[in-house]
């Protein structure tokens, strides 16, 4: 794979990655104004947000039974993965140049994204 | 203000500020979060939440057009990245210790950094000699030019790489992409040509941001309610601006919106210290 062909493939995926997030963050959001009452939105104390929107894992296992603010959280989360994708696609496309160094590379920051996303509330 | 009227306020205010940020070339993520916290009295917390999620989707949209144009040095900004995402993760720990006022003073230092800089304009890339750690890591490129591919030589790389960690640290301290940081460390540090620069700090700043927002998540940051306005109007802003951004003079705006930015932060600096922000 020479590297012009690599810029495609991530230039594409990062497009793909982004518009999908933002569909689905629309969808959600407008779900969300749809059924939302006269209360007040409560952002000016920092209060946290409920297990349940605070991991990748708990997010994703809620999809099964949607509301709101859980599709618009699994968009963001997209919109997050997006960056991570075009990280592990990187790896395999060194991988297939046999670029070991960058392989390396990657491979520590895939690492470091990784501890990130796993963190626990 | 109910939830409907709330929600488009945000998303006003985030459109202006990715529209503003796209044509001035200093993202959008930045205005952002003062905005929140200043105009709307939203939690800073939930204000650099919201706002790092939105750059992150700035960013990718602007960085994939790059990358296929062949702008972007990818083995550059992977190698950056270790000292980006390395960083982030610190700053995002940091964000959780430190007491919301001292992070309001900082953010309104960086921004008035950010200002004065665009004030000022730039300096050439420097010019320095080839570094053999660059030439190891296969840092030299060339990107698409008038009449063919131009080469260029990295130097300084373990300059540049210092740079970048502190450039993540910020990112993940603020939620901003910190992509002012980035670009001076590629053209100034290292002498990357800068078309090369802002292009790469661009794919950069979505990993970098990528690492902490794990850790805002995982902390309770990111509120679905408030990051959904703040997303969408920073990257449709963003997108009209970079429309625009073919056939505008953007000097004039440049000031202004350094000039909106200064104010910002003196606000921001004033209600971290008098308390306003947080505890």
């Amino acid at each position: 794979m020479t590297d012009e062909r690599i810029d495609k493939v991530i230039g594409t995926l990062l497009q793909v990655g982004v518009l999908a997030a933002a569909a689905v963050v629309s969808v959600g959001g407008a779900w969300l104004l749809a059924g939302a009452g006269r209360g007040a939105p409560a952002y000016r104390q920092f209060h946290g947000e409920p297990p349940d929107l605070r991991s990748p894992a708990a997010v994703v296992v809620r999809l099964i039974h949607p509301r709101p603010k859980i599709v618009i959280q699994f968009g963001l989360l997209l919109l997050i993965a997006t960056p991570v994708a075009r990280v592990v696609f990187s790896l395999a496309a060194f991988g297939v140049q046999r670029d070991w160094t960058y392989v390396v590379i990657t491979l520590i920051v895939l690492l470091v994204l990784s501890y990130s996303l796993a963190a626990q509330p | 203000m109910n939830v409907a009227a709330f929600s488009g306020i945000v998303f006003a205010l985030s459109a202006l500020a990715g529209f503003l940020g796209s044509l001035t070339g200093l993202g959008g993520g930045v205005v952002v979060t003062p905005a929140l916290t200043i105009l709307l009295g939203v939690d800073l917390h939930y204000a650099i939440g919201a706002s790092l999620v939105s750059v992150i989707a700035t960013s990718s949209g602007a960085a994939a057009a790059y990358v296929k144009e062949g702008y972007s040095n990818i083995r550059v900004g992977m190698f950056l990245e270790i000292a980006t995402t390395f960083g982030a993760l610190a700053g995002a720990h940091l964000t959780t210790v430190l007491p919301a006022s001292a992070l309001a003073v900082l953010f309104g230092v960086v921004l008035l950094y950010s200002a004065w800089h665009s004030f000022r304009g730039r300096k050439a890339s420097a010019q320095l000699p080839p570094d053999p750690l660059a030439a190891r890591l296969r840092l030299d490129g060339s990107y698409p030019g008038p009449a063919g591919a131009i080469r260029y030589h990295v130097g300084r790389v373990k300059a540049g790489f210092s740079l970048m960690f502190g450039a993540g640290v910020l990112s993940g301290l603020l939620g901003i992409g910190s992509g002012a940081v980035k670009v001076i460390a590629m053209d100034q540090a290292m002498g990357i040509p800068f078309k090369v620069s802002t292009t790469t700090s661009n794919f950069m700043i979505g990993v970098t941001a990528a690492a902490s927002a794990g850790i805002y998540l995982s902390r309770g940051y990111v509120d679905p309610g408030l990051a959904m306005p703040v997303m969408l109007g920073v990257l449709a802003g963003s997108m009209v601006g970079a429309r625009l951004l073919m056939h505008t003079r953007t000097r004039a705006l440049r000031l202004v919106f350094a000039a909106v930015i200064g104010l910002l932060a003196v606000e921001m600096i004033y209600n971290g210290f008098s308390g306003g922000i947080g505890g």
